[in-house]
Protein backbone atom coordinates (compact mmCIF):
# COMPACT_ATOMS: atom_id res chain seq x y z
CA UNK A 1 0.00 0.00 0.00
CA UNK A 2 1.63 3.24 -1.10
CA UNK A 3 -0.73 5.95 0.25
CA UNK A 4 0.83 6.16 3.75
CA UNK A 5 4.32 6.09 2.29
CA UNK A 6 3.45 8.65 -0.36
CA UNK A 7 2.07 10.97 2.34
CA UNK A 8 5.20 10.44 4.46
CA UNK A 9 7.30 11.24 1.38
CA UNK A 10 5.34 14.43 0.70
CA UNK A 11 5.79 15.44 4.33
CA UNK A 12 9.54 14.89 3.96
CA UNK A 13 9.52 17.92 1.63
CA UNK A 14 7.95 20.20 4.21
CA UNK A 15 5.39 20.12 7.04
CA UNK A 16 1.94 20.39 5.46
CA UNK A 17 -1.78 20.59 6.15
CA UNK A 18 -3.97 17.64 5.28
CA UNK A 19 -5.58 19.62 2.47
CA UNK A 20 -2.20 20.41 0.87
CA UNK A 21 -1.15 16.78 1.15
CA UNK A 22 -4.30 15.65 -0.61
CA UNK A 23 -3.80 18.23 -3.37
CA UNK A 24 -0.15 17.17 -3.90
CA UNK A 25 -1.09 13.50 -3.84
CA UNK A 26 -3.87 14.01 -6.41
CA UNK A 27 -1.53 16.05 -8.64
CA UNK A 28 1.23 13.47 -8.75
CA UNK A 29 -0.26 10.12 -7.91
CA UNK A 30 -4.07 10.39 -8.03
CA UNK A 31 -4.46 10.42 -11.82
CA UNK A 32 -8.20 10.22 -12.08
CA UNK A 33 -8.61 8.64 -8.66
CA UNK A 34 -8.44 11.47 -6.12
CA UNK A 35 -7.64 10.55 -2.55
CA UNK A 36 -10.76 11.01 -0.38
CA UNK A 37 -10.33 13.53 2.45
CA UNK A 38 -11.46 10.88 4.90
CA UNK A 39 -8.61 8.61 3.84
CA UNK A 40 -6.08 11.45 4.13
CA UNK A 41 -7.03 12.19 7.72
CA UNK A 42 -7.45 8.59 8.80
CA UNK A 43 -4.05 7.77 7.32
CA UNK A 44 -2.47 10.77 9.04
CA UNK A 45 -4.09 9.74 12.33
CA UNK A 46 -2.63 6.23 11.99
CA UNK A 47 0.78 7.63 11.12
CA UNK A 48 0.59 9.92 14.17
CA UNK A 49 -0.44 7.00 16.38
CA UNK A 50 2.57 5.03 15.09
CA UNK A 51 4.92 7.92 15.83
CA UNK A 52 5.77 8.64 12.20
CA UNK A 53 4.18 12.10 12.04
CA UNK A 54 3.24 14.70 14.60
CA UNK A 55 0.22 16.96 14.34
CA UNK A 56 0.57 20.61 15.34
CA UNK A 57 -2.05 22.52 17.24
CA UNK A 58 -5.36 23.22 15.51
CA UNK A 59 -5.27 26.50 13.64
CA UNK A 60 -8.26 28.58 12.60
CA UNK A 61 -9.19 28.19 8.94
CA UNK A 62 -11.57 26.59 6.53
CA UNK A 63 -12.56 22.97 7.01
CA UNK A 64 -12.60 20.81 10.07
CA UNK A 65 -8.88 20.21 10.46
CA UNK A 66 -6.17 22.84 10.19
CA UNK A 67 -3.36 20.96 11.80
CA UNK A 68 0.04 21.11 10.28
CA UNK A 69 1.66 17.68 10.11
CA UNK A 70 5.40 17.12 10.34
CA UNK A 71 7.55 14.07 9.81
CA UNK A 72 9.22 12.53 12.87
CA UNK A 73 12.70 10.95 12.66
CA UNK A 74 10.96 7.56 12.60
CA UNK A 75 8.79 8.65 9.67
CA UNK A 76 11.81 10.05 7.86
CA UNK A 77 13.64 6.79 8.35
CA UNK A 78 10.69 4.90 6.91
CA UNK A 79 10.64 7.09 3.80
CA UNK A 80 14.38 6.69 3.35
CA UNK A 81 14.35 2.93 3.67
CA UNK A 82 11.30 2.58 1.41
CA UNK A 83 12.95 4.67 -1.30
CA UNK A 84 16.24 2.84 -1.06
CA UNK A 85 14.80 -0.67 -1.16
CA UNK A 86 14.07 -1.92 -4.68
CA UNK A 87 10.55 -3.29 -4.95
CA UNK A 88 10.24 -7.08 -5.16
CA UNK A 89 10.16 -7.94 -8.83
CA UNK A 90 6.52 -8.77 -9.40
CA UNK A 91 4.19 -7.77 -12.21
CA UNK A 92 1.92 -4.70 -12.03
CA UNK A 93 4.24 -2.46 -10.06
CA UNK A 94 3.92 0.63 -12.21
CA UNK A 95 2.12 2.68 -9.55
CA UNK A 96 4.71 1.96 -6.87
CA UNK A 97 7.62 2.52 -9.25
CA UNK A 98 6.19 5.80 -10.46
CA UNK A 99 5.51 7.03 -6.92
CA UNK A 100 9.05 6.21 -5.90
CA UNK A 101 10.59 7.99 -8.88
CA UNK A 102 8.54 11.16 -8.41
CA UNK A 103 9.22 11.29 -4.67
CA UNK A 104 12.92 10.61 -5.20
CA UNK A 105 13.09 13.58 -7.61
CA UNK A 106 11.04 15.76 -5.27
CA UNK A 107 13.33 15.02 -2.35
CA UNK A 108 16.50 15.49 -4.39
CA UNK A 109 17.45 11.82 -4.19
CA UNK A 110 19.25 9.97 -6.96
CA UNK A 111 16.28 8.70 -8.97
CA UNK A 112 18.58 7.32 -11.67
CA UNK A 113 20.31 5.13 -9.13
CA UNK A 114 16.95 3.91 -7.89
CA UNK A 115 15.84 3.02 -11.43
CA UNK A 116 19.13 1.21 -12.09
CA UNK A 117 18.74 -0.85 -8.93
CA UNK A 118 15.13 -1.64 -9.69
CA UNK A 119 16.21 -2.69 -13.16
CA UNK A 120 18.82 -5.00 -11.65
CA UNK A 121 16.22 -6.50 -9.29
CA UNK A 122 13.90 -7.16 -12.22
CA UNK A 123 16.70 -8.67 -14.30
CA UNK A 124 17.69 -10.95 -11.45
CA UNK A 125 14.11 -12.22 -11.22
CA UNK A 126 13.98 -12.67 -14.99
CA UNK A 127 17.13 -14.78 -14.81
CA UNK A 128 15.51 -16.99 -12.16
CA UNK A 129 12.39 -17.37 -14.30
CA UNK A 130 14.49 -18.18 -17.39
CA UNK A 131 16.15 -20.90 -15.35
CA UNK A 132 12.71 -22.24 -14.35
CA UNK A 133 11.77 -22.33 -18.02
CA UNK A 134 14.88 -24.25 -19.01
CA UNK A 135 14.39 -26.92 -16.39
CA UNK A 136 10.61 -27.04 -16.16
CA UNK A 137 7.70 -28.70 -17.86
CA UNK A 138 5.50 -26.80 -20.31
CA UNK A 139 3.08 -25.54 -17.65
CA UNK A 140 5.94 -24.11 -15.58
CA UNK A 141 7.45 -22.59 -18.70
CA UNK A 142 4.19 -20.88 -19.69
CA UNK A 143 3.64 -19.53 -16.18
CA UNK A 144 7.22 -18.26 -16.14
CA UNK A 145 6.59 -16.66 -19.55
CA UNK A 146 3.60 -14.77 -18.19
CA UNK A 147 5.73 -13.27 -15.43
CA UNK A 148 8.63 -12.64 -17.82
CA UNK A 149 6.48 -10.62 -20.24
CA UNK A 150 5.12 -8.47 -17.41
CA UNK A 151 8.57 -7.88 -15.98
CA UNK A 152 9.73 -6.98 -19.47
CA UNK A 153 6.96 -4.38 -19.70
CA UNK A 154 8.15 -2.88 -16.39
CA UNK A 155 11.70 -2.79 -17.71
CA UNK A 156 10.61 -0.96 -20.83
CA UNK A 157 8.87 1.56 -18.63
CA UNK A 158 12.04 1.88 -16.52
CA UNK A 159 14.08 2.51 -19.69
CA UNK A 160 11.68 5.12 -21.03
CA UNK A 161 11.54 6.85 -17.64
CA UNK A 162 15.33 6.78 -17.42
CA UNK A 163 15.50 8.49 -20.81
CA UNK A 164 13.02 11.15 -19.66
CA UNK A 165 14.25 11.62 -16.10
CA UNK A 166 15.58 15.12 -16.78
CA UNK A 167 12.22 16.27 -18.16
CA UNK A 168 10.34 14.64 -15.27
CA UNK A 169 12.62 16.34 -12.73
CA UNK A 170 11.81 19.69 -14.38
CA UNK A 171 8.09 18.95 -14.22
CA UNK A 172 8.27 17.99 -10.56
CA UNK A 173 10.33 21.10 -9.73
CA UNK A 174 7.94 23.44 -11.57
CA UNK A 175 4.76 22.03 -9.99
CA UNK B 1 54.43 -8.46 -33.67
CA UNK B 2 54.88 -6.89 -30.25
CA UNK B 3 52.39 -7.80 -27.55
CA UNK B 4 52.30 -6.20 -24.12
CA UNK B 5 51.67 -8.87 -21.53
CA UNK B 6 49.40 -8.65 -18.50
CA UNK B 7 50.33 -10.71 -15.47
CA UNK B 8 48.03 -13.74 -15.26
CA UNK B 9 45.53 -14.62 -13.87
CA UNK B 10 43.06 -11.91 -14.76
CA UNK B 11 39.90 -11.39 -16.69
CA UNK B 12 39.80 -12.96 -20.13
CA UNK B 13 38.79 -9.69 -21.74
CA UNK B 14 39.12 -6.21 -20.34
CA UNK B 15 38.52 -2.67 -21.55
CA UNK B 16 40.28 0.04 -19.53
CA UNK B 17 38.85 3.55 -19.95
CA UNK B 18 38.36 3.25 -23.69
CA UNK B 19 37.07 6.17 -25.74
CA UNK B 20 36.13 6.19 -29.38
CA UNK B 21 34.57 8.92 -31.51
CA UNK B 22 33.03 9.02 -34.96
CA UNK B 23 34.26 12.34 -36.28
CA UNK B 24 33.36 14.77 -33.53
CA UNK B 25 30.67 12.55 -32.05
CA UNK B 26 31.87 10.55 -29.06
CA UNK B 27 30.51 6.98 -28.96
CA UNK B 28 32.48 5.70 -25.96
CA UNK B 29 33.75 7.85 -23.10
CA UNK B 30 36.30 6.11 -20.89
CA UNK B 31 34.26 2.93 -20.80
CA UNK B 32 35.64 0.09 -18.67
CA UNK B 33 34.54 -3.52 -18.51
CA UNK B 34 35.91 -6.87 -17.37
CA UNK B 35 34.74 -10.26 -18.57
CA UNK B 36 35.88 -13.50 -16.97
CA UNK B 37 36.48 -16.72 -18.88
CA UNK B 38 33.30 -18.71 -19.41
CA UNK B 39 31.07 -15.80 -18.46
CA UNK B 40 27.97 -14.91 -20.44
CA UNK B 41 27.57 -11.16 -20.39
CA UNK B 42 24.79 -9.02 -21.83
CA UNK B 43 25.49 -5.45 -22.88
CA UNK B 44 22.29 -3.40 -22.87
CA UNK B 45 21.50 0.26 -23.40
CA UNK B 46 19.47 2.66 -25.49
CA UNK B 47 20.03 3.02 -29.24
CA UNK B 48 23.12 5.09 -29.95
CA UNK B 49 24.48 4.62 -26.42
CA UNK B 50 27.72 3.05 -27.68
CA UNK B 51 27.05 -0.62 -26.92
CA UNK B 52 27.85 -1.91 -30.42
CA UNK B 53 30.97 0.26 -30.55
CA UNK B 54 32.05 -1.26 -27.24
CA UNK B 55 31.51 -4.76 -28.64
CA UNK B 56 33.50 -3.90 -31.77
CA UNK B 57 36.37 -2.51 -29.68
CA UNK B 58 36.41 -5.61 -27.45
CA UNK B 59 36.46 -7.81 -30.56
CA UNK B 60 39.33 -5.92 -32.17
CA UNK B 61 37.17 -4.80 -35.10
CA UNK B 62 37.68 -1.16 -34.05
CA UNK B 63 40.60 0.20 -32.08
CA UNK B 64 39.76 2.72 -29.38
CA UNK B 65 41.10 6.28 -29.73
CA UNK B 66 42.36 6.13 -26.14
CA UNK B 67 42.41 3.47 -23.42
CA UNK B 68 43.42 -0.16 -23.58
CA UNK B 69 41.82 -3.47 -24.50
CA UNK B 70 43.31 -6.66 -23.09
CA UNK B 71 42.55 -10.18 -24.24
CA UNK B 72 43.90 -13.24 -22.48
CA UNK B 73 46.70 -11.26 -20.89
CA UNK B 74 47.75 -9.39 -24.02
CA UNK B 75 47.11 -5.92 -25.39
CA UNK B 76 44.64 -6.11 -28.24
CA UNK B 77 44.40 -2.43 -29.15
CA UNK B 78 48.10 -2.15 -30.01
CA UNK B 79 48.06 -5.15 -32.37
CA UNK B 80 48.29 -4.36 -36.08
CA UNK B 81 45.54 -5.18 -38.55
CA UNK B 82 47.03 -8.59 -39.37
CA UNK B 83 47.33 -9.59 -35.72
CA UNK B 84 43.78 -8.54 -34.88
CA UNK B 85 42.48 -10.22 -37.99
CA UNK B 86 44.19 -13.47 -37.02
CA UNK B 87 42.77 -13.26 -33.53
CA UNK B 88 39.27 -12.69 -34.90
CA UNK B 89 39.67 -15.74 -37.11
CA UNK B 90 41.10 -18.07 -34.48
CA UNK B 91 39.94 -16.96 -31.02
CA UNK B 92 36.70 -15.10 -31.67
CA UNK B 93 33.37 -16.06 -33.19
CA UNK B 94 30.68 -13.64 -34.35
CA UNK B 95 26.92 -13.76 -34.56
CA UNK B 96 25.19 -10.67 -35.95
CA UNK B 97 21.58 -9.81 -36.62
CA UNK B 98 21.89 -10.02 -40.41
CA UNK B 99 24.22 -10.59 -43.27
CA UNK B 100 26.89 -12.86 -41.90
CA UNK B 101 26.05 -15.91 -44.03
CA UNK B 102 26.62 -16.27 -47.76
CA UNK B 103 23.06 -16.91 -49.03
CA UNK B 104 24.18 -18.71 -52.20
CA UNK B 105 26.17 -21.28 -50.21
CA UNK B 106 24.67 -24.20 -48.33
CA UNK B 107 24.45 -24.29 -44.54
CA UNK B 108 27.33 -26.80 -44.45
CA UNK B 109 29.45 -24.60 -46.76
CA UNK B 110 28.84 -21.59 -44.54
CA UNK B 111 29.82 -23.44 -41.37
CA UNK B 112 32.89 -25.03 -42.98
CA UNK B 113 34.05 -21.74 -44.48
CA UNK B 114 36.08 -20.40 -41.52
CA UNK B 115 37.85 -23.76 -41.24
CA UNK B 116 38.64 -23.82 -44.97
CA UNK B 117 39.96 -20.25 -44.73
CA UNK B 118 42.11 -21.41 -41.82
CA UNK B 119 43.47 -24.19 -44.07
CA UNK B 120 41.75 -27.12 -42.43
CA UNK B 121 41.40 -30.01 -44.90
CA UNK B 122 38.11 -30.05 -46.81
CA UNK B 123 36.94 -33.42 -45.56
CA UNK B 124 37.68 -32.64 -41.92
CA UNK B 125 36.12 -29.16 -42.23
CA UNK B 126 32.84 -30.56 -43.56
CA UNK B 127 32.82 -33.33 -40.99
CA UNK B 128 33.09 -30.76 -38.21
CA UNK B 129 30.54 -28.49 -39.87
CA UNK B 130 28.01 -31.32 -40.02
CA UNK B 131 28.67 -32.16 -36.37
CA UNK B 132 27.92 -28.58 -35.35
CA UNK B 133 24.81 -28.40 -37.51
CA UNK B 134 23.57 -31.48 -35.70
CA UNK B 135 24.24 -29.93 -32.30
CA UNK B 136 22.22 -26.92 -33.40
CA UNK B 137 19.36 -29.24 -34.34
CA UNK B 138 19.80 -28.52 -38.05
CA UNK B 139 20.61 -32.04 -39.21
CA UNK B 140 19.11 -32.63 -42.62
CA UNK B 141 19.42 -28.95 -43.57
CA UNK B 142 23.16 -28.98 -44.35
CA UNK B 143 22.67 -29.01 -48.11
CA UNK B 144 20.08 -26.22 -48.15
CA UNK B 145 21.19 -22.75 -49.26
CA UNK B 146 21.07 -20.42 -46.27
CA UNK B 147 18.98 -17.97 -48.28
CA UNK B 148 16.21 -20.60 -48.23
CA UNK B 149 16.23 -21.08 -44.46
CA UNK B 150 13.96 -19.38 -41.92
CA UNK B 151 15.42 -16.55 -39.85
CA UNK B 152 15.77 -18.77 -36.78
CA UNK B 153 17.43 -21.58 -38.75
CA UNK B 154 19.83 -19.11 -40.37
CA UNK B 155 20.83 -17.75 -36.96
CA UNK B 156 21.50 -21.29 -35.76
CA UNK B 157 23.75 -21.80 -38.79
CA UNK B 158 25.51 -18.56 -37.81
CA UNK B 159 26.03 -19.93 -34.28
CA UNK B 160 27.41 -23.19 -35.70
CA UNK B 161 29.78 -21.15 -37.85
CA UNK B 162 30.86 -19.08 -34.83
CA UNK B 163 31.53 -22.20 -32.73
CA UNK B 164 33.18 -24.40 -35.37
CA UNK B 165 36.62 -22.84 -34.88
CA UNK B 166 36.44 -23.50 -31.12
CA UNK B 167 36.75 -19.80 -30.21
CA UNK B 168 37.39 -18.47 -26.72
CA UNK B 169 34.82 -15.70 -27.09
CA UNK B 170 31.66 -15.31 -29.11
CA UNK B 171 30.52 -11.76 -29.81
CA UNK B 172 26.83 -11.53 -30.65
CA UNK B 173 25.20 -8.27 -31.73
CA UNK B 174 21.39 -8.40 -31.46
CA UNK B 175 21.38 -12.10 -32.43
CA UNK B 176 17.61 -12.41 -32.06
CA UNK B 177 16.72 -8.92 -33.28
CA UNK B 178 14.98 -10.16 -36.42
CA UNK B 179 13.26 -13.17 -34.86
CA UNK B 180 9.92 -13.73 -33.16
CA UNK B 181 9.82 -14.67 -29.45
CA UNK B 182 9.88 -18.44 -29.87
CA UNK B 183 12.58 -18.50 -32.57
CA UNK B 184 14.64 -16.02 -30.55
CA UNK B 185 14.30 -18.13 -27.44
CA UNK B 186 15.45 -21.25 -29.29
CA UNK B 187 18.48 -19.40 -30.67
CA UNK B 188 19.46 -18.10 -27.22
CA UNK B 189 18.90 -21.47 -25.52
CA UNK B 190 21.20 -23.14 -28.03
CA UNK B 191 23.82 -20.39 -27.97
CA UNK B 192 23.98 -20.26 -24.18
CA UNK B 193 23.69 -24.02 -23.70
CA UNK B 194 26.47 -24.85 -26.16
CA UNK B 195 28.70 -22.01 -24.94
CA UNK B 196 28.44 -23.39 -21.40
CA UNK B 197 29.20 -26.93 -22.57
CA UNK B 198 32.25 -25.69 -24.48
CA UNK B 199 33.35 -23.17 -21.83
CA UNK B 200 33.12 -20.36 -24.36
CA UNK B 201 32.69 -16.78 -23.14
CA UNK B 202 29.76 -14.96 -24.75
CA UNK B 203 29.28 -11.22 -24.99
CA UNK B 204 25.87 -10.34 -26.35
CA UNK B 205 24.60 -6.88 -27.22
CA UNK B 206 20.83 -6.76 -26.95
CA UNK B 207 17.82 -4.49 -26.47
CA UNK B 208 15.80 -7.47 -25.35
CA UNK B 209 15.64 -8.07 -21.60
CA UNK B 210 14.55 -11.69 -22.20
CA UNK B 211 17.77 -12.26 -24.13
CA UNK B 212 19.75 -10.51 -21.39
CA UNK B 213 18.07 -12.75 -18.81
CA UNK B 214 19.88 -15.71 -20.42
CA UNK B 215 23.22 -14.13 -19.44
CA UNK B 216 25.01 -14.41 -16.10
CA UNK B 217 24.90 -10.63 -15.68
CA UNK B 218 24.27 -7.50 -17.65
CA UNK B 219 25.87 -4.09 -17.90
CA UNK B 220 24.20 -0.96 -19.22
CA UNK B 221 25.91 1.41 -21.63
CA UNK B 222 24.59 4.92 -21.30
CA UNK B 223 26.12 7.94 -23.05
CA UNK B 224 29.22 5.93 -23.88
CA UNK B 225 29.89 4.83 -20.30
CA UNK B 226 29.41 1.41 -18.74
CA UNK B 227 27.17 1.07 -15.69
CA UNK B 228 27.32 -2.16 -13.76
CA UNK B 229 24.15 -2.32 -11.67
CA UNK B 230 25.68 -4.99 -9.44
CA UNK B 231 28.98 -3.17 -8.84
CA UNK B 232 27.93 -1.86 -5.46
CA UNK B 233 24.71 -3.30 -4.22
CA UNK B 234 22.36 -0.84 -2.63
CA UNK B 235 23.52 -0.23 0.90
CA UNK B 236 20.94 2.33 1.86
CA UNK B 237 23.25 5.30 1.67
CA UNK B 238 23.39 5.49 -2.11
CA UNK B 239 20.64 8.05 -2.49
CA UNK B 240 21.83 10.47 0.12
Amino acid sequence: MTVPLALLGLLDREPSYGYDLKRAYDTYFGRGKPLPFGQVYSTLARLARDGKVTAGRSEPGEGPDRKRYSLTPLGKQEVESWLTEPVAAEPFLQTVLFTKVVLALMLGHDAQRYLDLQRATHMRRMRELSEVKRGGVLVDALLADHALFHLEADLRWIDVTTARLGALAETVRRA
Amino acid sequence: MTIDALPAPGPLLRADSISRSYGRTPALREASLSVTAGEILAIMGPSGSGKSTLLHCLAGIFTPDTGQVWFDGHRLDTLGDAGRSRLRRTAFGFVFQFGQLVPELTAADNVALPLLLGRTGRRHAYQRARGWLERLELDGLGERRTGELSGGQAQRVAIARALVTRPKVIFADEPTGALDSLAGEKVMDLLVGLARQEGVTVIVVTHDSRVAACADREVIVRDGKVTDPYADEYAGEAVR
